[in-house]
């Protein structure tokens, strides 16, 4: 049988969003539980060596590492006086609303530990999100990863998973996984930014409102400079080649709607690593399982809507970092605070503490994800053999074919035909990809295909003696 | 960082990991790079998202099947297997 845990706040998510509401909630006087997947605190940004081994660690190569080890006293503190249940190592695997709040059933993320179940009165929701993937003809050869999970490889194990690297994609976050990269003393052959940097002269009001964010671009350019990386604009990976692992790359220029230009191909030899990177997808399955209200954002993502207070459409369920909108580490804390407060006490009428900062790093955000825009031609790089879902193994052509002859236009009506999002990960790496082809080429998908593929029935994997434990 | 070795098994093979290392990360730095293989195609996979959430990368430890090899940490005399 399972065991329960009844507090006034439960927190889903230890990075930086989850933790700051925790803090925040447990702070204002809260019961809270916090349950995260990982081992120990910090999520994806903050991600460290096993602290087993390391039991202090530097924060060489994070940002806001000072941030962190604020939150992460606090959250020690609120432990040691009985006001924070920290629960590493669980995933949950389903959420449900009952009279008294939410429920959350979970799972051990590793191995086979004894499940747990979690009541509480008021939720928040800190999953968090993932590297965005867009498929090209052999990105699932060994050595292809996910740009995200190449610096996370890195921040854990303090080693690298190569030797010769080329980073592709769009956006800022392609900059730190190179540096992190040359630092640790691998060889970056080149980083290729689908975008051009003029992109970001509409939105200079918006971007100046985050100062802090140039700085950490001049500190990446000192980084690049040092190591001799070049960055190429308006360029993308057009193929990984490679016979059973990644051994080299084709890329092209592209044009402002990443077009391929003809006659600018090049070959990059004897790489080991690729990685990429087009954005982040926010974690979406267990907002919309609960039923709150979503809307599509700037960067084409399905996002959770949430008031001033972080409150999702859903009383008493708070949403705070990624899930509300792809914005970072310290927007994810300050909604974190924000949403952690008023979990604690939902009828109190204290204002938001810091609204411009939040305001500010939302407009920045918005301006990198308008200078960052999937390229709109990208189907047109794609062979009818190239895959598309990795786990069930479904090409370009077979979602092609189901749309032009089955009339499947929608991620669920193609999971159905194709099988496309239907294996281990559910969807998550296919997701939007599949969504973006069912809408046709050159077209973005809606909020329904969206939610269609964030739609799961179960969160994440489970055992069927879980499943069986459910009758009570 | 206090990197005393643990050994390992791979497909019955010794390996030597860092302590605190993940099992992808065991595998990746000895230059293994794929140890599953699909079951349509018979393709390689390895690591790919290194976060847990693509189950590209599964591998069995200690008799447990469908291990995600990025979240899995070594520990000494641990046994893994390829698929």
């Amino acid at each position: 049988m399972s065991s329960t845990v009844t507090v006034d706040v439960a927190v889903v998510g230890a990075g930086p969003a989850g933790l700051a509401a925790a803090v925040a909630a447990a702070e204002a006087g809260a019961r809270v539980a916090v349950v995260d997947a990982g081992s120990q605190p910090g999520g994806q940004f903050w991600r460290h060596p096993a602290e087993t081994v390391e039991p202090e660690p530097d924060g060489h190569g994070h940002h806001g590492w000072n941030s962190y080890l604020d939150l992460r006293a606090r959250f020690d503190a609120a432990q040691r006086a009985g006001r924070i249940t920290y629960l590493p190592g669980l995933q949950v695997w389903m959420a449900e609303r009952s009279e008294d709040g939410f429920v959350l059933r979970t799972t051990a993320a590793v191995g086979s530990a004894h499940p747990l179940t979690v009541m509480a009165a008021r939720l928040v929701l800190c999953p968090g999100g993932y590297d965005r993937q867009l498929p090209v003809p052999g990105w699932d050869l060994p050595g292809v990863m996910a740009a995200g999970g190449i610096q996370a490889f890195i921040k854990a194990n303090g080693v690298l998973p190569g030797k010769r690297f080329v980073i592709a994609g769009t956006g800022p976050f392609l900059l730190p996984v190179a540096a992190g990269v040359a630092e640790a003393g691998g060889k970056v052959l080149a980083v290729l930014e689908s975008s051009s940097p003029s992109a970001w002269l509409p939105h200079l009001r918006a971007a100046s409102g985050v100062p802090e964010k140039a700085l950490e671009g001049a500190e990446y350019a000192a980084v690049f400079a040092r190591h001799r990386i070049p960055y190429r604009t308006r360029s993308i990976v057009t193929g990984v080649l490679g016979s059973g692992k990644a051994e080299g790359v084709r890329t092209a220029r592209v044009d402002a709607d990443g077009r391929v230009r003809p006659g600018t191909g090049r070959v990059y030899a004897d790489v080991d690593v690729v990685g990429f990177g087009w954005g982040f997808t926010p974690q979406m399955e267990l907002p919309v399982s609960l039923g709150v209200e979503t809307r599509l954002d700037a960067d084409g993502s399905l996002v959770g809507v949430v008031d001033e207070r972080q409150q999702s459409s859903v009383p008493g369920l708070f949403l705070a970092g990624e899930v509300t909108g792809v914005g970072g580490a310290t927007l994810a804390v300050l909604e974190g605070l924000a949403a952690g407060a008023a979990a604690a006490r939902p009828d109190s009428d204290v204002p938001v503490k810091q609204p411009a900062a939040i305001a500010r790093h939302r407009r920045f955000a918005r301006a990198m994800h308008l200078a960052h825009p999937v390229p709109a031609a990208w189907q047109d790089w794609l062979t009818p053999d190239t895959t598309v879902c990795r786990c069930e193994e479904v090409t370009a052509g077979d979602i092609t074919e189901a749309r032009e002859n089955l009339g499947a236009r929608d991620v669920r009506s193609l999971k159905s035909f194709t099988r496309a999002g239907m294996g281990w990960c559910q969807g998550r790496v296919c997701g939007f990809a599949a969504a973006c082809l069912g809408a046709g080429p050159g077209e973005a998908p809606d909020a329904g295909s969206l939610a269609g593929s964030a739609k799961r029935p179960l969160a994440a994997p489970v055992g069927i003696g879980e499943l069986a434990g459910l009758d009570s | 960082m206090n990197t005393q070795p643990v050994t390992i098994t791979f497909d019955g093979r010794p390996l030597t990991a860092a302590a605190g290392q993940s099992v992808g990360a065991a595998l990746a730095s000895q230059g293994i790079t794929a140890w599953r293989g699909t079951r349509k195609g018979r393709k390689p996979r390895g690591l790919f998202c290194g976060i847990g959430i693509c189950f590209d990368c599964l591998v069995t430890v200690d008799g447990e099947a469908n291990q995600r090899a990025c979240l899995v940490e070594v520990c000494e005399g641990m046994e893994v297997e390829g698929s």
